[in-house]
């Protein structure tokens, strides 16, 4: 996956736009804090979404948080792999670990997420 | 350790059961009986009793350890109030009692028990009426939440929000959302205090409420406190005071004074009854004058003859939130423990709390860095960061602490200190043990600083070592199930 | 006073590292303003354990104790097995905290993990938690769960469900925007067609009793298939000594399970500390509130107890926790483990059917007193239903007076029952005792 090829919110979701298809996932820097994942609560097939509703919740033994759509549409595609084993969002974020992919039906909302650089910066400024 | 499943054999009988002269048996209709029977273990008094004391084996508790959980006030549990709640005329009390027409006159030694506990607790937290009912800290917070509603409804305002500061403890957000409220976190500024210019631009007129503790869970008494109260009561807002940790200021400060219209006390904290590995506990809710009439029902008035009885004529109550009076067992103990120490010996238990405190501060400040440790009170803020810097955490600061026969502080809370431990000595601890601890956690970090690697071992000397917390959520095993049975 | 093991000089010396010279206390408190100081805190001064233990059993004996008590209503008189007291009275047990570090609370973790197993076996549900404050607080939160579960805000509730409970209910839920619908039962056990009429897609649960606050016994097992036609669940507020012989909530089809664990080696004690239960299944395990323990292994491969799901506790999920719980009744669940082992697979069994035959035993006796009606309308447990010529107070303090608390007046809790009371039989009640009570019922009425 060619990480700059995707773009970035502030809540730390990753999506990639393949025509009208999205594949959305969360970041490097979200599973790291998150630690140890233990279980995902995947969007159901057909869930309508606008942009920041949430779609997904990743828990740890510590922490849970919630996934928030990038864009709005509908979700056509789920990862079952993550049902049995939701390290694989730890050990491939990008990859093995997608989370869904929607149908968008608001492509145009992607201009206001962050590109590769931008959220490199964003990151550098949290900390 | 073996389950006591695992050692449960087919036809052991454990206790004695009354006799019956056999008549005639009764027969339970099937449709209404279940068809296999509960598959309880099977096993002997003796078994029962070796199983239970050789778990409780594997257990640190106060009486055998030191432990210094901040926030929790983990001071010794006087074994007098033990003896107390156990005399049958209080354990064989049924609560309906007082229910049954001249039922009170059956129940006035404890109706009795209830009233002066109130009492004392009104005046030792400036308040004018108190409940006993929640059974929990949480569910004492809960209620207080409910009483602020229940005000706010009568005044016929529209309130959406309740500020909480970003020390604050998990159960106050929990508690207020659940009550219907959303929450504004205020964070804190550089001196661990509520950031008062945050607070200013959050109050309005749709703010129900504020939950503050005082001194605040990094053990700091807010000098501005008088001034937040102010500012809230301008916006329309009630003041809520988490009672956890008011055993730093018994007789030095009292809540009602400050400001606050709603308090819970947890007297499993402050008044030393037993934790219980987890409760019971009990939340008196104690109030101000204009929040009376909505307290729980029912309550304890005592006529002219010095009579005590119920009071369920309360039209604005917020209603129950206990089936009695909340977890008498533990009123009697806190109750027993007041008259004990009396006014000299509660304002004696906080400076000493204090001053136990204070003085694990001083002599670990050079080995640790205490962020906000100014004028810190019965408890303080460790940040392990120096050491985590060398890869030892706070966690594993606390593991190593298992392996010394000491609990470990409260780790990673609050949540705006890196690798936090809170430790609250309590009065209850000779200088020789706080000695101690403060020669241990030199030790520990000398040891982060030449070999860090060591701490992943800790702890080697406990029942169990560290446990797979990540295997334990995802296999979820949450019970041992009969066909998993001899 | 206050168990200080600090002697004088040892304060000297301690202040004196913190550089107070004066010797004096107060200086620790300088960051308080003296404008805050508290105004006043006038209580008495400190006395000595022999002076509060006469105190205190003055007070003590104040109460009315050894009434050959008939009173239910949900809570009630079993014999307590002294072997509870002494396991619960290790000080490993009662001054332990919560066991958030498990390699040094292993048998408190242990202990809920086997107490959670026991639940399991009781209900054969699949799941329960680590306990909650009582049986009310835990329908309260059973019927939250439900809305959480469906997404949906209307709760039904059966008339039979304790009043006392319906009250917390609607304390709790005050501010929240939840629709509820009561139904009255019928002839004691719960209305059928009054409840499917109430049925609808709105409806998150349908929440029932067995026995019922009446003392009927029901088999719900139609209730619940109506429910899951309309993808409504069924929560179950059951009483744990009768689940020795009565069907189980799993074989009725119940969703979520809970109930008052008093009866299972708590003693009365005017009020509390109880015990609420909850169990449910096993997909619905991450909605459910409180502690949980699950089993793991340590780092050597040992089994290892530890507390699990917390992502769903308030400690971390703060403002988005499914309850503000953070403690549970941890020696009031040891008590009941206990209990359960005591009496284990057996005594349970004969527990419950000891109190069954009592208690129609009583129930002959006393329908055979002129002038007394006893509900035979639905088959009951161990508490029924009489009908008396008159008002049940006039007759429970006569009584009272013979040392007997002959039961609870319904009308307190449902108006329109004014000449019925409620009599709970147990294993505790000799022959004997149920033969005075129905000579001194009698005697009262008719005398």
């Amino acid at each position: 996956m060619n990480l700059k090829e995707l773009k970035y919110t502030k809540d730390h979701e990753w999506v990639k736009l393949q025509g009208e298809e999205a594949v959305i996932g969360i970041t490097d820097h979200a599973q790291s804090e998150l630690g140890d994942i233990t279980f995902i609560d995947l969007p159901r097939l057909g869930q309508k979404v606008k942009q920041s509703d949430g779609i997904a919740t990743i828990e740890s033994v510590k922490a849970a948080s919630e996934v928030y759509s990038p864009v709005s549409g509908e979700v056509f595609s789920v990862n079952d792999t993550l049902v049995d084993a939701p390290e694989t969002v730890n050990t491939s974020p990008y990859e093995d670990g997608w989370i869904c992919k929607i149908s968008v039906s608001g492509a145009k909302e992607l201009d206001g997420l962050m590109d590769h650089a931008g959220y490199e910066e964003y990151l550098r400024e949290l900390k | 350790m073996e389950l006591i499943f695992e050692r449960s054999r087919k036809g052991k009988i454990g206790g004695t059961l009354p006799l019956w002269d056999p008549g005639k048996e009764v027969r339970l209709d099937p449709k209404y009986a279940r068809s296999r029977d509960a598959e309880l273990p099977c096993v002997s008094e003796p078994e029962v009793v070796r199983h239970f004391t050789r778990l409780s084996q594997m257990n640190f508790g106060v009486d055998s350890h030191f432990y210094p959980l901040g926030s929790c006030t983990m001071k010794y549990n006087p074994k007098f109030t033990e003896k107390i709640a156990a005399l049958e005329e209080f354990t064989s009390l049924h609560p309906l009692q007082p229910q049954l027409i001249k039922g009170e006159k059956l129940a006035q030694g404890a109706l009795e028990i209830i009233y002066n506990l109130e009492k004392a607790l009104s005046e030792i937290t400036g308040m004018a009426a108190f409940t006993t009912q929640p059974m929990a800290g949480a569910h004492g917070e809960l209620t207080g939440v409910m009483l602020i509603a229940a005000y706010h409804k009568h005044n016929g305002s529209k309130k959406r929000y309740v500020l909480i500061p970003d020390s604050g403890h998990g159960t106050n957000p929990a508690s207020a959302a659940i009550a219907g409220y959303e929450v504004i976190s205020v964070p804190s500024d550089k001196n661990g205090v509520m950031d008062m210019d945050v607070y200013r631009k959050s109050l309005s007129d749709e703010v129900a409420g504020v939950m503050l503790t005082c001194p605040n869970t990094l053990g700091l008494f807010n000098p501005h406190i008088k001034e937040i109260t102010d500012l809230a009561h301008k916006a329309g807002a009630l003041m809520y005071y988490d009672g956890a940790n008011l055993n730093a200021i018994m007789g030095k400060a009292r809540p009602g004074d400050l400001g606050f219209d709603v308090v819970h006390i947890n007297l499993h904290k402050t008044f030393a009854t037993p934790h219980g590995g987890g409760g019971p506990g009990a939340g008196p809710v104690g109030v101000s004058e204009k929040l009376e009439k909505f307290l729980p029902i029912a309550r304890v008035v005592r006529n002219l003859e010095g009579e005590f009885s119920l009071d369920y004529d309360r039209p604005l109550s917020v209603g129950y939130v206990a089936p009695f009076y909340g977890n008498f067992g533990v009123l009697l103990k806190a109750y027993a423990y007041i008259l004990l120490l009396g006014k000299e010996g509660l304002i004696e238990a906080s400076e000493n709390a204090v001053l136990n405190a204070n003085y694990l501060k001083c002599r670990l400040a050079g080995t640790y860095d205490i962020p906000y440790g100014e004028n810190s009170l019965h408890e303080f803020v460790i940040s392990a960061s120096r050491q985590a810097e060398k890869g030892v955490r706070a966690l594993d600061i606390a593991k190593a602490l298992i392996d010394k026969g000491i609990h470990p502080p409260t780790v990673y809370f609050p949540l705006i200190v890196k690798e936090a431990m809170m430790v609250e000595p309590t009065e209850t601890e000779s200088r020789e043990t706080l000695d101690r601890f403060v020669d241990i956690m030199k030790e520990l970090a000398e040891l982060a600083e030449t070999s860090p690697e060591k701490f992943k071992e800790f702890p080697r000397n406990s029942p169990v070592g560290r446990v797979d917390e990540v295997k334990a959520a995802k296999d979820m095993d949450l019970a041992y199930f009969p066909h998993e049975d001899n | 006073m206050g168990y200080i093991p600090h002697s004088k000089q040892d304060r000297i010396e301690m202040l004196e590292v913190l550089g107070i010279t004066s010797g004096n206390m107060e200086d620790l408190f300088s960051g308080i303003p003296k404008d805050l100081r508290a105004r006043s805190f006038d209580l008495p001064t400190g006395m000595s354990e022999f002076e509060v233990d006469k105190y205190l059993r003055k007070l003590a004996r104040k109460n009315a104790v050894g009434l050959t008590s008939f009173v239910g209503g949900g809570f009630y008189d079993h014999y307590t097995p002294a072997a509870i007291d002494a396991v619960v009275s290790r000080s490993e047990f009662y001054t332990a905290y919560t066991p958030y570090q498990p390699e040094a609370s292993q048998g408190t973790l242990q202990a809920i993990y086997e107490y959670q197993s026991c639940i399991c076996r009781l209900t054969e549900m699949e799941v329960s938690n680590a306990s909650l404050y009582d049986g009310g607080t835990a329908l309260y939160e059973a019927a939250m769960m439900a809305i959480r579960i469906t997404g949906r805000n209307r709760i039904i509730m059966d008339g039979g469900v304790n009043p006392i409970y319906r009250k917390m209910m609607y304390s709790y839920t005050n501010n929240l925007s939840i629709e509820f619908v009561e139904v009255d039962v019928c002839h004691g056990q719960a209305d059928r067609d009054a409840i499917k009429s109430c049925l609808n897609d709105k409806t998150a649960a349908v929440i029932m009793q067995n026995p019922n606050f009446f003392g009927a016994i029901d088999d719900h097992t139609d209730v619940s298939a109506m429910c899951r036609e309309k993808g409504a669940l069924v929560i179950e507020s059951v009483y744990p000594v009768s689940l020795g012989v009565l069907k189980t909530p799993r074989e009725m089809g119940v969703d979520i399970v809970t109930g008052e664990g008093q009866s299972l080696g708590i003693p009365l004690s005017f009020g509390g500390p109880y015990l609420g239960f909850i169990a449910s299944k096993k997909e619905f395990v991450r909605k459910m509130p409180g502690r949980i323990v699950g089993a793991s292994i340590d780092t050597k491969g040992r089994r290892a107890f530890v507390l699990t799901l917390q992502t769903r506790e308030q400690h971390i999920r703060r403002d988005k926790a499914t309850s503000n719980i953070c403690s549970n009744q941890a020696l009031c669940a040891l008590r009941a483990l206990v209990y359960m082992c005591l009496t284990g697979r057996g005594g349970l069994k004969k527990v419950a059917k000891l109190c069954m035959e009592r208690a129609e035993y009583a129930k002959s006796k006393l329908g055979s007193i002129k002038g007394v009606e006893v509900k035979t309308s639905s088959p009951t447990f161990n508490e029924f239903v009489i009908k008396l010529p008159c008002d049940p107070n006039d007759v429970i303090g006569k009584l009272i007076e013979k040392g007997i608390a002959a039961g609870f007046p319904l009308e307190r809790y449902y108006p329109e029952l004014k000449d019925h009371l409620l009599v709970a039989v147990t294993e505790k009640r000799t022959r004997e005792e149920i033969d005075t009570y129905a000579k001194e019922l009698e005697a009262a009425l008719w005398n």
